[in-house]
């Protein structure tokens, strides 16, 4: 018997069928493998988890909409080398839930902005942007100065991030294993037990936002700041051995 | 009541079509607001006013939410409930659960805008939403999907309309992105706050087959469903040609599923897979073209209407604007030219040519069609959709030509060299520059939402006369029973 596309025209259920067909296709052959596949993510030393303190500071990223003009992802450019650095790898976003590539540059990338500026430029440039760089077009953030950091919850926190993947450590095994990985400091850092005093910590030693006595939204989103981009030493590796991996 | 009006409303459910299509209006106009408050923003930075709720980047959700699921997802629900009863010439299945749609969606698009200004938002591109208003969403879409269904196997003709094969490709595509972009654990169940279950490159990817298949399935198949019911029944004309239909339909679902990656170009994504994504995106022009083809050409034989039905002037310009980004965006998938367009504002340019060429356009256009007929009654006035649709155009042309400038040009300045090798500009001198074309796209968006306001007051106006109508026959008939 002849095939028409009458015979889809009047069958709902063979309809939805063949319409759920077409549309899975394309997304199982370009996202599955992504997981499978080694090369994806390439090898790398130095990627690590973000320390409660620089979680909570890309918690206050999102919640800005900082994604929306900024993003973290440089491609392999020679104007964009020269601007902001070596590209960006795989690797370096692997702990990120969710990722902040971007799509948008109304402000430059800020994949590599960790340690370009001093902490009191940040906080300067956060409270009045056009103080500092005139031309900006970026708004004010007053109030993460104003605001103390809420870290009630951190715990939860780097829970649901161990779920998801994100290496904190909930019982002994797990942190033997973030000392071998990670070595000492940063595993006591991933210590989901210890997370409130690990952040006060981290707090009090740097004084991102300049006021010792408490711990403002923008101590977290400046120690955020400052570590983007920074884990990988580039100098460790030939040139040419990332390009194995693309 | 009028005994053709009884009959009417006893036959289709124009209830539910009537609370859609004005929330549609409703969200169009906030929605646009919100656009151009941020558009100016950008222009006239003091306006973010150093109030965190209404900060660009808390805002900038608030807009596309309002305008893709507000506006644009209640004209799709209000359309393809009148469409599908039109169609099958029977009544909507399910006059509750119809309601229930009604208010989970607008409930999901409150509580979404009020999350995102107070600073709760999963932070991924038109996936804002908090999980717990993803849950809501994905019941109010799997009960649609089941109206929908319900209504089409009650069907009093044997075939199914080509619209509806749109718009039931748009609910199931949908539901698929919606469910698995939106994959996150919650801090706690008291807390709007969750982490993606995929990081980096994984999430990258979902996001972005997400993020171009809300444009491909959302904005295009299913306002595609609405050109293949009101632009030959405006025209008064049959589809051009049926074979297009069936081919471009397919070819359209199969291969939009594919291009999203073309958002990840030069990134850190393996190159197999954006390679992948622009190859299938140049073959999605086809197809594309395809759709605008058998919408256009419908109007063959009776070009005359363009000149005397402004409502046709709608449907077919959104039709043009619909050719004209779907071979623009095809070129920005090439990788040599997206080295240049990614991250700049040729990208916003090419969403808004989409957005509020096709999108709006069609819509509006078929609002113009659809709101006199549910109601009972003519249109308050042509010469007011005259206005709208001018006020659109200008709009739309100052908002597509700013952004190329700004876009081509940043692009541009951004990877100029002098004469020893040493980059030409700084950041911030790029953003100076686009100091000007960011203010004529302000202007154009001002046109675009006076145009919606214009046709508010035209939709409001034939309501109420509508209403006035229906009243002056009530009290006829009352007191023709008194004398009887």
């Amino acid at each position: 018997m002849k095939f028409t596309h009458e015979k889809i025209e009047i069958n709902v259920g063979l309809m939805m069928f063949l319409t759920m067909l077409a549309i899975s296709i394309g997304g199982l052959v370009e996202i599955v493998p992504l997981f499978y596949i080694d090369e994806t993510i390439e090898k790398v030393e130095g990627v690590r988890p973000y320390t409660p303190l620089e979680q909570r500071g890309r918690d206050i990223y999102t919640r800005e909409g900082c994604y929306l003009c900024h993003s973290q992802m440089i491609r392999p450019f020679r104007d964009e080398a020269m601007r902001y650095g070596h590209y960006s790898l795989a690797a370096e976003s692997q702990y990120d839930h969710p990722f902040q590539w971007g799509s948008k540059r109304t402000g430059p990338d800020l994949a590599r902005v960790g340690g370009k500026y001093s902490n009191q430029w940040h906080v300067q440039h956060m409270i009045a942007p056009r103080s500092v760089v005139p031309e900006s077009i970026m708004p004010n953030y007053p109030w993460l100065l104003e605001n103390e950091l809420d870290y009630s919850d951190i715990e939860d926190r780097m829970r649901a991030l161990r779920m998801v993947g994100v290496p904190y450590s909930e019982n002994e095994m797990e942190y033997q294993a973030n000392i071998k990985q990670f070595g000492q400091e940063f595993a006591d850092k991933y210590n989901i037990h210890k997370a409130q005093e690990t952040l006060l910590a981290e707090a009090q030693a740097q004084d991102y936002d300049g006021d010792r006595s408490r711990v403002t939204e923008m101590d977290a989103l400046v120690a955020y700041l400052q570590v983007l981009g920074t884990m990988v030493d580039f100098s460790k590796y030939d040139e040419g051995y990332f390009a194995e991996f693309r | 009541m009028a005994s053709g009006a009884v009959a009417a409303n006893a036959q289709y459910n124009y209830e539910i079509v009537k609370k859609f299509a004005i929330m549609a209006m409703v969200w169009g106009v906030l929605g646009m607001i919100a656009g151009t408050y941020i558009a100016a923003e950008l222009a006239f930075p003091f306006l973010n006013f150093d109030i965190a709720q209404i900060t660009f980047g808390r805002l900038r959700p608030v807009h596309t939410t309002l305008v893709i699921f507000g506006f644009g997802g209640s004209a799709l629900f209000a359309t393809s409930y009148y469409v599908v009863q039109r169609t099958c010439q029977t009544r909507l299945w399910g006059d509750t659960l119809a309601k229930i749609t009604f208010w989970g969606w607008q409930i999901a698009i409150v509580a979404g805008v009020l999350s995102y200004m107070n600073g709760y938002t999963q932070a991924k591109e038109y996936a804002e939403f908090p999980w717990v208003i993803d849950l809501l969403i994905e019941v109010t879409w799997v009960i649609y999907l089941l109206i929908f269904v319900q209504t089409l196997r009650r069907r009093s003709q044997p075939h199914i309309y080509v619209a509806n094969w749109f718009y039931l490709s748009f609910i199931l595509a949908t539901a698929l992105l919606h469910t698995f972009n939106n994959l996150a654990v919650p801090v706690n169940l008291l807390s709007l706050n969750s982490y993606s279950l995929f990081s980096g490159v994984q999430d990258a990817m979902t996001q972005w087959w997400y993020g171009h298949n809300a444009v491909g399935f959302f904005l295009t198949a299913a306002f595609l469903g609405m050109m293949y019911y009101f632009v030959p029944k405006q025209a008064g004309r049959p589809i051009y040609s049926y074979r297009l239909s069936i081919v471009h339909f397919w070819a359209l679902s199969f291969l939009y599923m594919w291009v999203g990656a073309h958002h990840l170009h030069w990134t850190a994504l393996p190159d197999w897979t954006s390679t992948l994504a622009a190859t299938f995106s140049i073959l999605l022009l086809l197809p594309s073209w395809g759709g605008m083809i058998n919408g256009i050409m419908t109007l063959s034989g009776a070009w005359d209407k363009l000149r005397t039905d402004p409502i046709m002037r709608f449907l077919i310009t959104a039709l043009a604007f619909y050719g004209m980004s779907t071979f623009e965006g095809p070129m920005m998938s090439l990788k040599s030219v997206n080295a240049l367009s990614h991250y700049t504002d040729w990208t916003i340019g090419h969403v808004h040519s989409g957005a509020l060429g096709w999108v709006a356009m069609v819509s509006f256009g078929s609002m113009y069609h659809m709101i006199p007929r549910i109601w009972d009654t003519k249109l308050y006035s042509s010469k007011l959709v005259i206005l709208h649709f001018w006020l659109a155009t200008i709009g739309i042309v100052l908002y597509i030509s700013a952004m190329w400038v700004s876009g081509i040009g940043q692009g541009l300045m951004l990877r100029a060299f002098d004469e020893y090798g040493n980059l030409a500009y700084t950041f911030v001198e790029t953003v100076s520059f686009m100091h000007w074309p960011l203010v004529i796209r302000m202007l154009g968006g001002m046109f675009f939402v006076s145009g919606i306001l214009v046709m508010s007051l035209n939709v409001y106006l034939t309501i109420r006369g509508a209403k006035q109508e229906q009243a002056a026959m009530d009290a006829k008939i009352a007191a023709k029973m008194a004398k009887a």
